[in-house]
């Protein structure tokens, strides 16, 4: 038997090897064939600080991550301090004998007597193994993949750790509170929102990308920079932000599909080179990974509070579009649509993700890499009207571009207003000519806009509508609710801008109660909806602590809101 | 074949009359055809400024970016594609005073970039205020008890940071201009000719007179190669300006040290399926 769902909390001070033992563990249950969904909180310095890591895992796929902890494994006393209330009657808790603790559901080991403190996590990891469950070798052989480039005196010592303390386990009478009923193995990769970004990038022609370091988007350059020596990319660390996106833009205009990655902040310094993409009309994917503001707010926190901060980005008027992946495979299959569409329509396209998702690790099956396209850089020279002009008035206003080089033609781009042929003018004539032909592009971008998600019954008495990372919660407390017997649905939005009402009214009209539920404090997303529709919408469940959304979260605002 | 001027056309410009962006413009067309380019074989960028607006009066390929940002957009122009000249015209303000993390960021990667820098010591565009290469006291009506800070010396600049190549000359002596914008286009690595302009309109100190009577040719006794040399004759300013090329280095260029840009341009490569399938399997 065993459980089919389980939440443990592992958390420790940085530096105490957490990650590392969370990270191993995670791997090995994704090998195993569980599903999971991984919530990392940590704060914002490298040595101390507490941090955790959480790790839902189930039998079946799930999406949401949630609050009530089956087993607490921690690494230090402030864990067991901090997190003892949050765990289940039913719990376990795993922690070292010198801890102080009177808990009926403590498991305490000798963990000092199997290694010193710097490798005390390979000897918890041990005795995780065996409560849970899991496959002695696969968990071993995950331990030796994560060194493997190590010294062999580590790998070594690794070995001696988890043997002795798999052995005093296995010599003891555990309890088998939290084991895990056994599945098939599955070739699921395990992918955060972040690499998943970088791999779908990558996938859909992507050779540039320039970027300053920003928690929580660092990590989407630094998976491009791991594959760029060996996929041929160029990745480089600017100076600033400013120049991060101008780097991207001259990539682009000279014919390399070309994005940036970053924060609320760092993005707010690339705003001037969102205006400039929207006026020399140069494709270009800007992934914004959000975190609590404002200013540096809370640098290792998740909020969704950037919306329409980027849906207004950018001095004067021109078209974007904006995604907002809901889970893993959106987060891949999303960016290759969004950098696609940025070279088809030559403009700024979004990826806005968080910190929750951009963190969020789980089981993912294997993408059919050979079924899926590159994007198709510029025009073929052959087929453009001569004399060739970069600003072509066209009827879609996507006009044929050529790249510097390609052939005799000259590309004349210019961020002041300019002629069909690049160069800057001060016709007014001309300036209305080109206002219309950049926004015709909008009708394009609105042709292909990612449906909203509908799921659950129909005219619900309440439908949930929500947006991005909070939507597995969304669907989970919907769920949630359906068993209590309630007729409910979850709407939810992986593209935010366009809106198009049609595709979404006739849902808002159907359901007897609306509740908005975003993650940030002024209901964004409620206010677009609004405004777009013209519906009132008062019913919100918003979060903005910091923490991502969770079902619970969804459902105790629900019973105490009185909607 | 030997290429003609007319080429790279011959257009109504928005300069002032005596600008002395004619003189750099004419120098500029004679370098671009005595290094035998033609205009589709080159890239320009540029920022804001009159300076800036130089390329539009050129037949060539051309991003006018944003004031400030012509480097970097030059450098994303330069690995996307390895394989053509890129230059970066603009003046003393985009580039010094707006761009100026740009200018010492791309000086350190040596990006093999020419950045010609029409220095006038004043902004034109919008009409007279100090530039940060202005000298202290210019007087002008945002500085009125003149400028406090002290000037940005350019030259002095790059040769701490070691940069590939760097020159000064003035729109005044076309034929030295000529000669310092063609070795600066056949260096292998970011080279910097500062261009010291006459601002007709709004620079009433260092006029065309003003900069004739200072500058001098370095003689060709000088060693460029000497950077402890260079830097004293960087820190040369006031009654004696030296033209020519300053300093110089052969510190490999930042392209050289990516694997991917060799015989094939960035922007000409396809995705590698089986290798991007390789690199996916360390997520197993």
């Amino acid at each position: 038997m065993g459980r089919q769902e389980l939440h443990v909390l592992i958390g420790g001070e940085a530096g105490q090897g957490l990650v590392t033992i969370a990270m191993i563990l995670t791997k090995a249950l994704v090998r195993s064939g569980y599903y999971l969904v991984v919530n990392q909180s940590y704060q914002s310095r490298i040595r101390g600080g507490h941090n955790t890591f959480a790790i839902r895992v189930s039998t079946e796929e799930i999406i949401a991550p949630r609050q009530r902890l089956d087993f607490l494994v921690a690494l230090n006393q402030e864990t067991v301090d901090w997190h003892r209330t949050e765990i289940a009657p039913d719990g376990l808790i795993l922690l070292d004998e010198r801890f102080a603790d009177a808990d009926q559901r403590c498991v305490k080991a000798p963990f000092k007597q199997f290694a010193e403190e710097k490798f005390a996590n390979v000897a918890y990891l041990a005795v995780l193994n065996k409560l849970l469950g899991l496959d002695e070798q696969v968990v071993f052989q995950t331990l030796e993949d994560y060194f493997g480039a190590k010294k062999p005196e580590v790998t070594e010592k690794n070995r001696q750790i988890f043997s002795a303390a798999y052995e005093w386990a296995s010599g003891r009478n555990l309890p088998e509170t939290v084991r895990l009923a056994p599945v098939a193995p599955q070739e699921h990769l395990m992918l955060n929102g972040n690499e998943a970004i970088a791999l779908g990038a990558i996938s859909a022609g992507l050779k540039f990308c320039a970027f300053y370091p920003m928690t929580p988007a660092t990590s989407i350059s630094l998976t491009l920079q791991a594959a760029a020596d060996d996929l041929g990319l160029v990745v480089e660390q600017a100076e600033d932000e400013i120049a991060a996106i101008n780097m991207a833009i001259g990539a682009s205009y000279a014919g390399v599909p070309a994005m940036v990655a970053t924060s609320g902040g760092g993005f707010a310094l690339m705003v001037e080179g969102v205006s400039l993409a929207g006026m020399t009309e140069t494709p270009i994917l800007i992934v914004v990974a959000q975190r609590p503001g404002p200013a540096t707010g809370l640098p290792t926190r998740t909020e969704q509070g950037d919306l329409e901060f980027i849906l207004h980005a950018g001095h004067g008027e021109f078209p974007r579009a904006i995604f907002a992946p809901t889970t893993i495979e959106e987060c891949f299959h999303l960016t290759r649509k969004a950098l696609i569409l940025a070279e088809k329509y030559q403009s700024p396209i979004f990826l806005l993700t968080d910190q929750f998702l951009a963190d969020s690790y789980r089981a993912v099956a294997p993408f059919e890499i050979d079924a899926l396209d590159a994007t198709s850089v510029g025009s073929s020279p052959e087929e453009v009207s001569l004399p060739y002009q970069r600003y072509a008035l066209t009827d879609s206003g996507v006009s044929p571009r050529l790249l510097p080089g390609q052939s005799t033609h000259l590309v004349v781009c210019d961020s002041d207003e300019h002629t069909s042929d690049g160069h800057i003018t001060e016709d007014l004539t001309v300036r209305i000519l080109m206002v219309e032909k950049r926004l015709r592009k909008s009708a394009g971008l609105r042709a292909e806009v990612t449906l909203p998600e509908y799921q659950g019954d129909n005219r619900p008495e309440v439908l949930f509508v929500t947006w991005g990372s909070s939507c597995g919660a969304v669907v989970e407390a919907a769920a949630e609710l359906r068993l209590r017997g309630h007729r409910t649905a979850a709407l939810c939005f992986a593209q935010v801008w366009p809106l198009i009402p049609d595709q979404f009214l006739s849902y808002l009209q159907g359901a007897d109660n609306v509740v908005m539920v975003e993650g940030n404090a002024t209901a964004q997303f409620t206010r677009m909806i609004c405004r777009e529709t013209g519906l009132d919408l008062p019913h919100r469940i918003l979060r903005y602590d910091g923490l991502p959304m969770t079902p619970e979260y969804i459902l105790g605002q629900f019973q105490s809101g009185g909607f | 074949m030997m290429l003609s001027e007319s080429i790279y056309g011959n257009y109504e410009t928005a300069w002032c009359p005596g600008c002395g962006n004619f003189r750099i413009l004419a120098a500029l067309k004679k370098a671009l055809v005595e290094s035998n380019l033609t205009p589709h074989e080159v890239i320009f960028v540029s920022g804001i400024g009159q300076a800036a607006k130089t390329p539009h009066y050129l037949n060539a390929n051309l991003f006018n970016g944003l004031h400030g940002r012509s480097l970097p957009v030059a450098t994303g122009c330069r690995l996307a594609n390895h394989q053509m000249p890129v230059i970066v015209e603009t003046g003393d303000g985009c580039t010094y005073g707006e761009g100026g993390n740009h200018f010492l960021a791309a000086i350190r990667r040596n990006i093999n970039i020419t950045l010609l820098v029409h220095n006038n010591q004043v902004y034109g565009l919008t009409k007279g205020q100090a530039s940060p290469t202005s000298d202290e006291g210019f007087i002008t009506k945002a500085q009125p008890h003149g400028v406090y800070a002290a000037a940005f010396n350019p030259i002095a600049v790059a040769v701490a940071l070691h940069a590939g190549f760097v020159a000064r000359s003035f729109a005044g002596f076309e034929d030295h201009l000529t000669e310092m914008i063609k070795q600066a286009i056949s260096h292998p690595g970011f080279a910097l000719v500062d261009i010291l302009q006459p601002c007709v309109s709004f620079n009433k100190v260092n006029t065309f007179a003003w900069y004739k009577n200072r500058c001098y040719r370095l003689p060709e006794t000088y060693d460029p190669t000497d950077w402890s040399a260079a830097i004293l004759k960087a820190n040369e300013w006031g009654d004696q300006i030296p033209l020519g090329v300053i300093s110089k280095n052969s510190r490999p260029p930042f392209e050289a040290h990516f694997d991917c840009l060799g015989h094939t341009p960035l922007a000409r490569q396809q995705v590698d399926k089986a290798k991007l399938k390789a690199f996916i399997t360390h997520y197993r």
